[in-house]
């Protein structure tokens, strides 16, 4: 069976997917500022297409990919993910996309590759949250080679069936829905394979509240705040908060990628 | 300024009622009343109205900390809009930990008082509001008669230390570091800073 996550036939109720307009006006996406509805407001200066990705590093027949090539329309799957950000906050949303694992394998992953880097789109004159320096641009992730390579893994094109909202991550970005949100890059215009860590954005930036790793896990909190609960989006006023999961729900599919782990040194 | 001026402009600020202030501090809770009628508070009104409480106690913390240095700069007696703009400060510092433990945590107590003691931003927001509390409860003239004025004039110095916990707690709230809590920083550092000056430096050697 495929990997579904939430949402699937029988899903508890609570997983019932974010509206729309609750997934593109709630986001963190600094590259246009670092408030959750400044994607929204100023995305529209940004010109996503034509768009096209970057696949090089260690890979057998590296290259520049159109972005069909790379998700052709009878590829793109249905995914239902719950997403959890970092702060606590966590919505359910239903993604179209292709595994991030064909799109590697298509390249050819050479055996000495062990990571895999996501570079976002740098455009400070499309990108308002680019020209303030918020963060140190290019937004910059990584996974280890297994994560990358898991089923649940995701190059997302799509929200509902409609192509990403600038807000998303236009026209391509990551999702991995058992790690902290901003895991996941956006508008991503390249993909490396390396034999080294890459660096990643907010571990750079604060390496004690934003570990490499950055799995969803309620018994390591964040210096700052807690990540036993969260608050879902949509839920209302007196919504409260409900408990987090391991891996974010998805512990049965990817714990044992983690086996042997202290995960409370490697957050 | 000129002392006829300022004279003129004291003069005419006594004629303000006290329940005018109350009435223009209360219009940004209404302004988050009305937004939320009409759902304009976002995907998320939760943190909305949780961070708009917030952002306007600061405001008018500095703003009440601001009136002494101001009104020995112009020469405009600002002194009876203390107590308003004070207990203006202190209501939107209890609806925004009110909106905290309410609709954010879901009243859920044992994770409150956890974070509350293992998050310094926290510590530091419980601290402001425990420093605010005793003096709106003693902003009232039976409680200058009960505690005397030199007793309540020293309790009352407690706002020296709620000021710049509140911006603190502000600032570690973010993710990253955000102008707002920076510049009320700032200004409380600066208000704060003619103050100790003063003590320092008696008014009669300057």
């Amino acid at each position: 069976a495929l990997p579904q996550g939430a949402g699937a036939a029988g899903a508890p109720a609570e997983d019932k997917p974010n509206t729309l307009d609750e997934i593109t006006h709630y986001n963190n996406f600094y590259e246009f500022g670092t408030g959750k509805t400044d994607p929204a407001e100023y995305g529209g200066s940004f010109q996503p297409l034509p768009w096209s990705v970057q696949v090089d590093g260690l890979v057998d027949r590296p290259g520049s990919r159109a972005l069909d090539e790379i998700a052709p329309a009878r590829a793109v799957e249905d995914r239902i993910y719950r997403l959890r950000c970092v702060e606590g906050w966590s919505m359910v949303i239903p993604w179209n996309g292709v595994p991030l694992a064909g799109v590697l394998k298509a390249a050819g992953v050479q055996a000495g590759a062990k990571w895999v880097a996501f570079t976002s789109v740098l455009r400070p004159e499309q990108m308002p949250g680019q020209r303030r320096g918020v963060l140190d641009f290019p937004y910059v992730e990584a996974l280890r080679l297994d994560e990358a390579m898991h089923p649940l893994t995701l190059l997302a094109t799509g929200v509902y069936g409609k192509p990403l909202a600038v807000a998303n991550g236009a026209p391509i970005r990551l999702v991995v829905p058992w790690k902290y949100g901003f895991k996941s890059a956006k508008s991503i215009t390249r993909i490396t394979l390396t034999d080294t860590r890459p660096p990643t954005t907010w571990n750079m930036l604060q390496p004690r509240e934003y570990g490499f790793y950055a799995n969803v896990n309620p018994d390591v909190d964040h210096p700052r705040w807690s990540q036993a609960s969260e608050r879902r989006i949509g839920g209302g006023l007196l919504g409260g908060r409900r408990p987090t999961l391991m891996f974010n729900g998805y512990a049965d599919q990817v714990a044992s990628l983690y086996a042997g782990m202290d995960l409370a040194r490697d957050y | 300024m000129h002392p006829a001026l300022a004279a003129r402009i004291s003069t005419a600020l006594r004629r303000v009622p006290i329940a005018l202030v109350w009435a223009i501090g209360l219009v940004p809770a209404g302004w988050i009343v009305l937004d939320l009628m009409q759902g304009r508070l976002g995907v998320d009104p939760v943190r909305t109205i949780e961070h708009r409480l917030g952002d306007w106690a600061l405001y008018l913390l500095v703003a009440g900390l601001a009136l002494t240095p101001v009104s020995r700069l112009s020469r405009i007696n600002l002194a009876r809009f203390r107590r308003p703009i004070g207990l203006l400060a202190a209501s939107y510092a209890a609806a925004h930990l009110s909106a905290w433990a309410v609709l954010d945590m879901g009243l859920d107590w044992s994770l409150m008082g956890r974070d509350i003691l293992k998050r310094p931003w926290l510590t530091l927001g419980m601290g402001a509001a425990l420093a605010l509390a005793p003096l709106a409860l003693t902003s009232n003239n039976l409680s200058i008669r009960r505690l005397g004025a030199a007793a309540w004039r020293r309790l009352h110095r407690l706002v020296y230390l709620a000021v710049p916990l509140a911006g603190l707690h502000a600032l570690l709230s973010g993710k990253v570091i955000e102008p707002m809590p920076v510049i009320c920083l700032a200004l409380t550092a600066l208000l704060l800073s003619t103050r100790l000056s003063r003590r320092i430096v008696p008014a009669r050697q300057r």
